[in-house]
């Protein structure tokens, strides 16, 4: 049987692309060059993924609460990734250098493995239920 | 177990799964108004345009968004930046009021509640880790039974499907904390969660209003906890005879009881009296008018009650007329077709010749007036009051009738004799089948013994647990005759005023008020009346060595090893003299 289409399954898959997505987009490029990651995109990631983790609330099945499990982690490490940067531009003495740079891009690279990770469980479980 | 932890995760999901949108119109408006302020442009300081960073941003409208506003910071805003912020602040603050809003919607919600206070009651229930008594129901009956089992020491959980009622649970005074849930006891779920397959559950005690839910209660302690016995209030015969089909231990019908005691007072007074002595009523040998005569009665109403009595009465042969404004069909009987309230319909009954009257109608306030009109006619009237409620317990009283009936005590007596003793129930049936010479003189020996008034009815087995010393020189192959044992531990030569009712060995084998030399064996369960005090004096003896010894033989044995090695010389010393 082909599953209907329905609106609350593409917002929900489009929020977990979009965070995945966005997350890539500001973890790619050199991990010590802040010209090659921008802040608004730190900042949208982040917003984006508390939206994912926030429709994933409330699901009891399994794959939902793994699903939710894998979200909660990408929020935290991008939540570290700001904090970082909000010490490093606003209140570390050496401003954004190369370490503290390196520092949220590797942060912000563990919330894209999660992302990744919620990309492939929503993949498998839309394949599994076409069966 | 399982079942009730999945019960909490879906409340915890469910209030979740009602959070989502307001926290996802949370989250966004926040975003939106960080984002705007980040890119509207603003002046430094130094007059050069500057635009605030996330930092201060997230910053500022954190504190603008919960009302709690320091102001401009770190620079005065520029007119772009604080037409933002009013965008800023009206989308946040109707954020932060749906959220809240709904929040608290959701706490208030009474199906919410009733599931965290279920939830909070399994939990307590699952947490007893001693015997506990499923008590189902706590009208009146409940509420005498939850109040002796509390001063017995014992646990109680209570289900109640009426939240008043549930309400008074923690008025009245406990020593001991009753876990309570407003729920329907007929669900077996419920019960499941009561504790009904805990390992401590003592017994199952059904008393709500309702027959039907009885029924299920017991079918469902039949089914999921076989070996825990369940006691079950039945008013309907039909629904009884369905509990006992499938094997329900206890059936206890208020109406019916009471038809077979006014049956045993017609018939055999002596073992009436005998037992209502027992049973918390005081003996007085020089009244003899307590007994209900066997003569011409009337019975007012025509319900449950006074159907139930008009049987017994009808074996017994007596001569009755019936007062009730509606007389079915067929009437055997002689009726009169009223009010028995009336002075009138009393008269056309023959109230003036009759020898007793039943004040059987389901009204409380009927059932006083008639026995005070009744009374007014003919002061000689044997009089059976029938009150409905416990709470009109002082009109009754002031009343005086001879013989009151409260179902609410009728059961609540029954359930507390068949848990605190249970061996009173085969005792009970022993007295009912006896003749009545034999109960005339049981009664005049016992209160003789133990005093007119109101006995203590107490139990004991004799094992390790409960009469450590007795039972270790029963292991010693010595004997011991009751009549030994009921001696004052203060002075041997005096009885102790304590009888033995009933004595049941460990092979089945059962004697109904054992003679003095009946032996003792171990493993006797043991049915006793003792006059108040006298209770911890036999138990002492039968738990402590000394005094044991002192009690079964005469001998003072020296407490301490150092005396009881001196006693021991001494001995030897008197039987060399001799």
């Amino acid at each position: 049987m082909v599953a209907a289409m329905n609106l609350e399954k593409v917002v929900f898959g489009f929020f977990i692309m979009l965070a995945a997505t966005l997350n890539f987009g500001f973890f790619v490029g050199d991990i010590e060059n802040p010209a090659h990651h921008d802040v608004y995109e730190l900042f949208a990631a982040l917003v984006v993924s508390m939206i994912a983790t926030l429709l994933k609330l409330g699901d009891r099945t399994q794959i939902g609460a793994v699903h939710l499990a894998t979200s909660l982690v990408a929020d935290l490490q991008l939540l570290a990734a700001s904090m970082v940067w909000g010490y490093a531009s606003h209140v570390s003495a050496g401003g954004l250098d190369p370490e503290m740079t390196a520092r949220i891009v590797s942060l912000s690279g563990g919330a894209l493995f999660a992302n990744i990770v919620s990309v492939v469980i929503l993949i498998s479980e839309t394949i599994l239920q076409r069966r | 177990m399982l079942r009730s932890a999945m019960r909490h995760q879906s409340v915890f999901f469910l209030v979740l799964r009602r959070m989502r949108m307001p926290l996802i119109l949370l989250v966004t408006s926040m975003a939106i108004s960080v984002l705007g302020l980040t890119l509207v442009p603003g002046i430094g300081e130094d007059g050069e345009p500057r635009r605030l960073g996330f930092f201060e941003a997230f910053y500022f409208v954190s504190y603008t968004a919960t009302t709690i506003g320091f102001g401009e910071v770190p620079y005065s805003f520029s007119p772009q930046q604080r037409l933002w912020v009013i965008i800023t602040i009206y989308l946040s603050v109707v954020g932060w009021t749906y959220t809240l809003g709904t929040l608290i919607g959701l706490l208030s919600d009474r199906n919410l509640r009733h599931a965290f206070a279920l939830e909070r009651f399994a939990r307590a229930v699952r947490h007893l880790r001693e015997p506990f008594y499923l008590v189902c129901g706590y009208g009146e009956t409940g509420r005498l039974i939850c109040r002796a089992l509390d001063q017995m020491g014992r646990r109680a959980v209570v289900v109640e499907i009426d939240e008043t009622r549930m309400a008074e649970i923690d008025l009245h005074e406990h020593r001991a904390d009753i876990p309570a849930v407003c729920a329907d006891a007929g669900r077996p779920e419920i019960l499941r969660l009561a504790g009904l397959i805990h390992r401590d559950c003592a017994g199952v005690i059904a008393l709500t209003n309702d027959d039907h839910t009885n029924l299920a209660i017991a079918i469902s302690a039949r089914l999921l906890a076989t070996h825990v016995p369940a006691l079950c209030r039945a008013e309907r015969r039909e629904v009884a005879a369905n509990m006992a089909s499938f094997g329900t231990r206890h059936i206890i019908n208020p109406f019916e009881r009471f038809g077979e005691t006014l049956g045993l007072a017609l018939r055999t007074p002596s073992a009436w009296m005998l037992l209502r002595w027992l049973t918390g009523f005081r003996y007085s040998r020089h009244t003899t008018d307590s007994v209900p005569p066997r003569g011409r009665w009337i019975v007012c109403g025509h319900g449950r009650f006074a159907a139930g009595l008009i049987d017994v009465m009808d074996d017994e042969a007596l001569e009755i007329t019936i007062i009730d404004p509606d007389p079915p069909d067929e009437i055997d009987h002689r009726w009169v077709v009223g009010d028995a309230t009336g002075e009138v319909t009393l008269l056309r009954a023959g109230v003036r010749e009759a020898d007793g009257i039943i004040a059987g109608t389901n009204s409380d306030l009927d059932n006083l007036s008639i026995v005070v009109t009744a009374r007014e006619l003919n002061p000689a009237l044997f009089v059976i009051a029938r009150q409905n409620r416990y709470a009109n317990r002082d009109l009754f009283t002031v009343l005086n009738a001879e013989i009151s009936v409260v179902p609410s005590e009728v059961i609540a007596n029954e359930c507390l004799s068949i848990l605190a003793t249970p061996l009173f129930l085969p005792f009970k049936l022993a007295v009912r089948a006896a003749s009545e010479p034999w109960c005339a003189h049981q009664l005049d020996r016992l209160t003789r013994l133990i005093g007119e008034e109101r006995p203590d009815i107490w139990g004991v087995t004799i094992d390790a647990a409960q009469a450590e010393a007795l039972t270790r020189w029963l292991a010693e192959g010595r004997e011991v005759r009751i009549g030994d044992l009921l001696l004052a531990p203060a002075r041997r030569d005096s009885a102790l005023r304590c009888a033995v009712l009933y004595l049941k060995r460990a092979d089945g084998e059962a004697l109904l008020v054992p003679a003095d030399d009946t032996p003792l064996r171990r493993g006797d369960e043991l049915l006793l009346a003792s006059a108040a005090g006298c209770r911890s004096e036999l138990e002492l003896s039968m738990a402590n060595e000394h005094t044991l010894t002192y009690v079964l033989t005469g001998e003072e044995v020296a407490g301490g090893r150092l005396w009881q090695m001196l006693g021991g010389k001494r001995k030897t010393l008197a039987a060399d003299r001799r």
